[in-house]
């Protein structure tokens, strides 16, 4: 059954709640700035109340259903979380609040940027980017800022691995770089050879997802950073699938230059929902005077009778700030949390979790699944949605009959070098029962491709709607918030 | 999978049918069936030029977003204004109705490096599947 939209439900001078009086003095808004009317939803307490609940209903997310939706790490965002970042002090301070009054929060937001340059290895930590991409941004504009800083001017190309990130070579157009894409050889590794012959002084530096969306390990990983320091160029790492190898190994140590976290994945907080992210930066030591600021920083130790005293504090050289305020303080600190719950043990218990429960359903899928790349993986795997004695069924149609079984899709048509892509990443989080659960249901698909493809081509037959027209949506942009006919 | 063989294609999947001074650009068979409905093409301006390997516009479809190629040097003389509304003649008739953008050649000397229909057909063959 379908749900109306909010506006459908609106009746005049229906109202849901009384808004407490004003504790503070009004004050009036200039002339002309204030609108007379807005078109808001009116709408009792107790109908807005079964209308979010019953739109939460009809959806799928992981707290309801497995969501192994590759790449994008879906795990379960333990409810503590929730509760630290409920904490009156914590959710009620104001970003302009004069940083004396804040020292709780600064605190929490200088360990966390410790602890973060520990886990990667790295000389200096900034929180602000407001998610992966713009953590990406911030990497690349770093980089650049670096070599133009030295004067190295005739430096414009960024080398990236073809089994990268899709927002990587969107990033590097942004800072106005010009992308030169790797090929990857047969085992899924970055082509060593190709990429020495592109290694020049005109390179800024190499974008690299290690592992890569393809779930697997870069086998050489220290010779392609060799190879790009050798012709002055820096490495970035992109750290969305840092899950796999958090407790494991340093991208530090490995001699990346930069790389960004995903809080929102590695770190659990809420993700499905959009949002919000957050993709804080860590640098190797020749890259921290050009972190954004400001930072946090520990100004004085006071002794073990008081505590220490946190200010904030810009880089000499710094790119200048990323985001208004400090970041997305909220998911800030449901990360400190996470990784304080866990502790060191527990994160590199995560990781190993995460990766054997994906060679888990590897190990169970690949005598049905082609796996194109066939090599023990980290956190995901990719395998082709598609087979030659099944004409006509495609990744699309398995990915939506996974529906009807009470599964969300995984990545589907991601990454482009394998044919009709299905990216599975169980994560850490999936008990064996409901990863033999997805087994089945993927294995039980396989078969229906071949004994009853429409089955799969009409998918999915017990969602509230079923197949939707994606070309006439792609094509005809029609968003319309409030419809033509209000129903009775 | 059509393969005309009056024409030359890009290892990016572009075909080129040279007449004269002026050419016709589109992208293959191969390449609209892997992209499958395309629902926007993204075209130059008339005018514009460009060198070898420069990409020109983008093909949309619901799966993907891809760049497209000039396999040779030239000037926009003319772009398929019927894809604006119809983008998905790239996907019926790729080598018919669908063509992109027609050029003034500038740099003919890269066509000597495309594959033709045999070579363009093996090489499709080899791409991992």
């Amino acid at each position: 059954m379908l749900e109306p939209l909010i506006y459908d439900l609106s009746r005049p001078g229906r109202q849901g709640v009384t808004l407490p009086a004003c504790d503070v003095p009004p004050t009036p808004l200039p002339d002309g700035l204030a609108r007379t009317t807005l078109d808001l939803p009116e709408v009792d307490q107790l109908t807005v109340v079964r209308h979010f609940t019953r739109l939460s209903q009809l959806n799928m997310g992981i707290d309801t259903t497995m969501y192994p939706l590759g790449s994008c790490t879906m795990k379960y965002n333990p409810r503590v979380n929730e509760t630290a970042a409920r904490l009156p002090g914590l959710a009620a301070a104001h970003p302009l609040q004069d940083p004396e009054t804040v020292q709780g929060s600064l605190a929490l937001m200088f360990a966390l940027q410790e602890w973060l340059a520990d886990i990667g290895g790295f000389a200096g930590v900034s929180l602000q980017p407001a998610a992966g991409a713009q953590g990406e941004l911030t990497g690349v504009l770093m980089m650049r800022a670096y070599h133009l800083d030295r004067g190295d001017t005739k430096r414009t190309k960024m080398l990236i691995p073809n089994s990268a990130h899709g927002t990587n070579p969107a990033t590097a157009n942004m800072a106005g770089l010009e992308v030169v894409e790797i090929p990857s050889d047969p085992r899924g590794n970055v082509d060593l050879e190709a990429l020495k012959t592109l290694c020049d002084d005109t390179v800024v530096g190499l974008m690299i997802t290690n592992p890569n969306t393809l779930g697997l390990f870069e086998e050489h990983v220290e010779e392609v950073v060799a190879a790009v320091h050798a012709c002055g160029g820096l490495v970035y790492g992109d750290g969305a699938n840092m899950n796999a190898i958090v407790g494991k190994v340093r991208p530090g140590d490995l001699g990346f230059d930069v790389l960004h976290y995903n809080l929102h994945k590695t770190f659990s907080t809420p993700h499905g929902g959009g949002g919000p992210g957050s993709g804080p930066v860590g640098v190797s030591a020749r890259l921290t005077d050009f972190l954004p600021g400001p930072l946090v920083a520990r100004v004085q130790d006071q002794g073990e009778t008081q505590p220490p005293h946190f200010s904030l504090v810009t880089p000499p050289k710094s790119i200048g700030r990323m985001k208004a305020f400090w970041g997305n303080f909220g998911v800030l600190v449901r990360a400190y949390a996470y990784i304080r719950a866990n502790g060191p043990d527990g994160l590199r218990g995560n990781s190993e979790y995460a990766v054997l429960n994906a060679n888990y359903l590897r190990a169970k899928l690949e005598d049905v699944y082609k796996l194109p790349y066939d090599r023990v993986c980290k956190h995901e795997f990719v395998v082709e949605g598609v087979w030659a004695d099944a004409p006509g069924v495609h990744a699309l149609d398995i990915a939506k009959r996974l529906v009807d079984y009470g599964f969300h899709a995984p990545t589907n048509y991601f990454p482009l070098i394998v044919h009709e892509a299905l990216m599975i990443e169980p994560t850490e989080t999936e008990t064996r029962e409901t990863l033999d659960r997805f087994v089945h249901a993927l294995r039980t698909i396989a078969e229906e491709a071949h004994t009853q493809p429409q089955l799969l081509k009409d998918a999915p037959h017990t969602a509230p709607l079923s197949r939707l027209d994606e070309i006439a949506a792609a094509k005809q942009l029609v968003l319309c918030c409030r419809p033509v006919a209000l129903s009775a | 999978m059509n393969v005309p063989t009056d024409l030359k294609y890009a290892k990016s999947d572009e075909w080129i049918r040279v007449e004269g001074e002026v050419a016709t650009i589109g992208i293959s068979d191969y390449a609209q069936d892997a992209l499958s409905d395309i629902v926007y093409v993204d075209l130059p301006q008339v005018g514009a030029s460009y060198t070898a390997g420069q990409p020109f516009g983008s093909v949309e479809s619901v799966k993907a977003q891809s760049d497209v190629y000039l396999p040779v040097g030239g000037t926009v003389t003319a772009v398929n204004e019927a894809l604006g509304q119809t983008p998905e003649l790239v996907n019926s008739d790729p080598f018919g109705a669908g063509w992109l953008v027609k050029i003034q050649l500038t740099d003919a000397a890269p066509l000597a490096g495309l594959m033709d229909a045999a070579a363009y057909t093996a090489f499709c063959a080899g791409r991992a599947h």
